[in-house]
């Protein structure tokens, strides 16, 4: 059996969790393995349809008092808990924030190797796999050998896509866990934004160094206001303090999967690229042909970014 | 205070990565070296905060013999002492983390208790993703990763971490072990007295070892590059015409 972790927050399931599905789905099927799949957490029965619309065939919701909001410590001793109970050939979770450091807690407490960031995976003795390295700028071959597989895949490494309408089996499983686990318990949440952000957007418009400044950026803001979108930026940028952190698209920041992304003053570095690769469409704007993301990008624009994009903006405005 | 932090030692790229013909590690020929850039934050965190609340930075790395280079650049910006604890070829998470949480033991015995153990959030080449909450299982000490923001108290930290639109809160006691994103801050340069003082630093070397785990490295490879032909939709500003064009076909203008 395929155990396959969902990641959701109060209730809500996480895009990372139907990827985790859909490339559990591939995998249970080479495996020759039912799909199971583990909701974490005192309020996330809700979701055991939508787990089975995408394939789960029996759902294990795991409750206890500690569980009521993400804890690292907590889930991942409740995850280790769950497999010594249900014993599956392989547990899976999607390598974001959360589904990384809880695998890695279980896999800690079980003593079991992780393999991080797969890419593809072939079940025998030993596993042969393909993870990313680099953040996906490379790709490693290992073997792994182990008791119980524990995989995460990266994250939007496929596109999370419905299988049907089964109505799961539910079984309830309640962890012995220690209050003092209490300690790594999300204590509290703070809003900054509202509405689109930079992982969630269909439209986001990157400005690299190109951008000459952090003003500079007000013409991409203005851009992506009249597309409904949000800017992004480069490691250089954030690097020369003209935008927050948070707007880093990268290896080390954000990895976007928008309809389409509209770069404009980037060169492409890979730090950059393995953070954008994921997007349905690519239009780099820059004025060197020879760019790295000129080369990759669906449709690029030969120019200074700083003329063409005010006329981009008042283009569309125009045709309102 | 007293901060450990473990940093690794990674080939710093540009545009392209290529492989050795063996396939078993990166073609560094043409490429510096560098600290991996979350664990870069972790070494500046915790140099601000014995800056506020007094006390030393130890820096560790598990690695080559040139990660002395690494340890060197972390005493210029501020670092105490340095250790090294040798690995010839690329170790496993498992291994690394047992020998990692081995040298705490034997750092602790000689130096006295660490508040903080600092790691990057993950490695830049490898991305393992579970080192340092490995090393805070075997100590039973706490740990959140991903963190982007750090307030010391009297007995607990205070950690934040990044989600979409916000962050979330953790109130964590120490000691405790934290995984430290890039975003923590912005690390400075080492200054010219900073780099003479790291020259006499004294490298501690630790010779350990531990089984090898589960994962074993067959050949590293490049992914196949996607055949891309860029339309290119104009040059200069009379272009936007056709982007906007392009826009209205996905549906987005």
């Amino acid at each position: 059996m395929l155990l396959v972790v969902l990641e959701h927050d109060r209730g809500e399931l996480a895009e990372a969790a139907l990827e985790a599905l859909t490339f559990g789905r591939t995998l249970a099927a080479k495996m020759g393995a039912d799909l199971h799949a583990a909701l974490i957490g005192s309020d996330s029965s809700d979701l055991v349809d939508e787990a089975g619309r995408f394939g789960a065939e029996t759902v294990h919701v795991v409750t206890h008092p500690i569980l009521s909001d993400y804890g690292s410590e907590a889930y991942g001793a409740a995850l280790a808990q769950l497999i010594e109970e249900v014993d599956p050939s392989a547990v899976l979770a999607c390598a974001s924030d959360r589904g990384s450091e809880s695998m890695a807690f279980a896999a800690a407490h079980l003593d079991l190797p992780l393999v991080a960031n797969c890419l593809e995976a072939t079940p025998g003795e030993p596993w042969a796999i393909t993870r990313l390295q680099w953040g996906g700028s490379l790709l490693e071959d290992i073997t792994l050998d182990s008791t119980i597989a524990m995989l995460t895949c990266g994250v939007h490494s496929v596109a999370a896509e419905p299988a049907g309408d089964e109505t799961p089996d539910v079984e309830e499983f309640e962890p012995e866990l220690d209050d003092s686990l209490a300690r790594t318990v999300v204590r509290d949440r703070v809003v900054l934004t509202q509405g689109v952000t930079l992982p969630t957007a269909q439209v986001v418009c990157g400005g690299g160094r190109g951008v000459g400044s952090a003003e500079g950026f007000d013409k991409l803001e203005e851009l992506a206001a009249a597309l409904g979108g949000v800017v992004g930026c480069s490691r250089a940028v954030t690097n020369l303090g003209w935008r927050p952190h948070k707007d880093q698209i990268g290896q080390t920041g954000t990895r976007i999967a928008p309809e389409i992304y509209i770069a404009s003053g980037i060169s492409g570095a890979i730090q950059h690229w393995v953070g954008a690769m994921a997007s349905k469409h690519i239009l780099a704007i820059n004025i060197d042909r020879e760019a790295n993301i000129v080369t990759k990008a669906d449709w690029a624009v030969i120019a200074d970014l700083h003329e063409v994009i005010p006329a981009i903006t008042a283009e569309i405005l125009s045709r309102r | 205070m007293r901060i450990l932090v473990c940093v690794k030692r990674v080939p710093s790229p540009g545009a392209k990565i290529n492989v050795t013909p063996d396939g078993m590690a990166v073609d560094a020929t043409h490429l510096g070296f560098t600290t991996s850039p979350h664990e870069e934050c972790a070494l500046e965190g915790a140099v601000q905060l014995i800056e506020q609340h007094g006390g030393d930075v130890v820096v560790l790395t598990v690695g080559p013999d040139e990660a002395e280079e690494q340890l060197r650049y972390a005493a210029s910006v501020g670092a105490a002492s340095g250790v090294l604890i040798p690995a010839g070829d690329a170790w496993d998470p498992q291994r690394t983390a047992a020998v990692i949480t081995e040298a705490v033991g034997r750092l602790e015995a000689d130096g006295g208790p660490f508040d903080l153990v600092m790691f990057g959030n993950e490695s830049a080449d490898s991305g393992g993703f579970q080192v340092g909450v490995r090393v805070a299982h075997a100590l039973g000490r706490p740990m959140v990763n991903g963190i982007k923001g750090i307030d010391v108290g009297e007995e607990a930290v205070t950690l934040r971490r990044e989600i979409d639109g916000g962050f979330e809160v953790y109130e964590v006691p120490t000691p405790a072990v934290i995984g430290v994103k890039e975003g923590l801050n912005l690390p400075r340069y080492p200054t010219m007295k900073g780099r003479l003082a790291s020259k006499r630093l004294e490298i501690d070397r630790l010779e350990l070892d531990a089984p090898a785990g589960g994962q074993t490295m067959v050949r590293l490879h490049r992914p196949a590059e996607t055949e891309s032909n860029t339309v290119i939709l104009g040059e200069g500003p009379e272009a936007a015409s056709a982007v906007v064009d392009v826009l209205e076909e996905l549906g987005l203008a």
